[in-house]
């Protein structure tokens, strides 16, 4: 099987996600600075479990099926790649969610969320909507 | 430490995290238990994928189950794995997602890119809060 059968899962993950920030204007990807905020702690933190649990034994990753390129201390570049394709992804399920549901997420100015629900945005426009 | 009980770590970490460090309270909120069903089914589904083709091998002697064996796939259900994978590999990943979110909503909240907010979306999807 082929170097890249982990790095294609991960395609099929930002393929899988990827139409969320267009259709339902998840507006992850948009809002990059905070994204990659969000990135640099959470890719550091599993790299670290990651490479304790290679050095430990814990597991291993087929040579034949990873792209061959391994950072020191063992970590393949593809395991590297899993911890932003994948958090990334569950971000814009979270946001996702948000567009269809507007349901409250914690991060609201005070005033925009009535029982849970954001009912008007005291920054942005609201919906737009015609009526 | 063991796999096991490095991935209880850390779901205790992520949610100390969320509920008493940065008081984001999202595990409280119907928002992340559903956008978590959803990414729960697909992680089942790829990591399936990564530890049913053995592109990932675990040890038996850090986690519940038996090692991945060399010559055949692992369980699909049974011996502490859950589709293929060790069932440690849920909590592993119930840390990233927590860990990802709590971050970003507390992010927001103090300010960076909180708006514009997500949606509204471009087609209707069941269940859609808006009145149309």
């Amino acid at each position: 099987m082929s170097r890249f059968a982990y790095v294609a899962v991960l395609v099929f993950v930002l393929v899988g996600t990827g139409w969320l920030e267009v259709l339902l204007r998840a507006r992850v990807y948009a809002r990059r600075r905070r994204l990659a905020l969000t990135l640099v702690p959470v890719v550091a933190v599993f790299c670290l479990w990651d490479l304790y649990a290679i050095a430990a034994g814990h597991w291993t990753f087929d040579v034949e099926r990873t792209t061959g390129i391994v950072l020191p201390g063992g970590l393949p570049l593809d395991e590297v790649l899993f911890f932003v394709v994948v958090p990334i992804a569950s971000l814009l399920t979270l946001e996702a969610v948000r567009s269809v549901k507007r349901w409250e997420v914690g991060d609201e100015a005070p005033g925009e969320c009535v029982d849970g629900v954001r009912v008007h945005d005291a920054v942005r426009r609201s919906d737009g909507e015609a009526s | 430490m063991t796999y096991t009980q490095l991935a209880l770590l850390g779901v205790v970490v992520v949610v100390v995290l969320d509920l008493v460090v940065l008081r984001t309270r999202l595990l409280r909120r119907r928002v992340f238990w559903t956008s978590y069903a959803i990414v729960v089914f697909f992680q089942l589904v790829t990591n399936g994928v990564l530890t049913g083709l053995r592109i990932v091998r675990y040890d038996g002697a850090a986690i519940v189950g038996s090692s991945t064996p060399v010559d055949a796939p692992p369980p699909f259900l049974g011996d502490g794995r859950i589709a293929f994978a060790p069932f440690e590999d849920l909590l592993f990943g119930f840390a990233l997602v927590v860990l990802t979110q709590v971050l970003w909503v507390w992010l927001g909240r103090r300010g960076v890119q909180r708006t514009p907010y997500s949606g509204p979306p471009r087609v209707r999807m069941p269940g859609d809060a808006r009145q149309l």
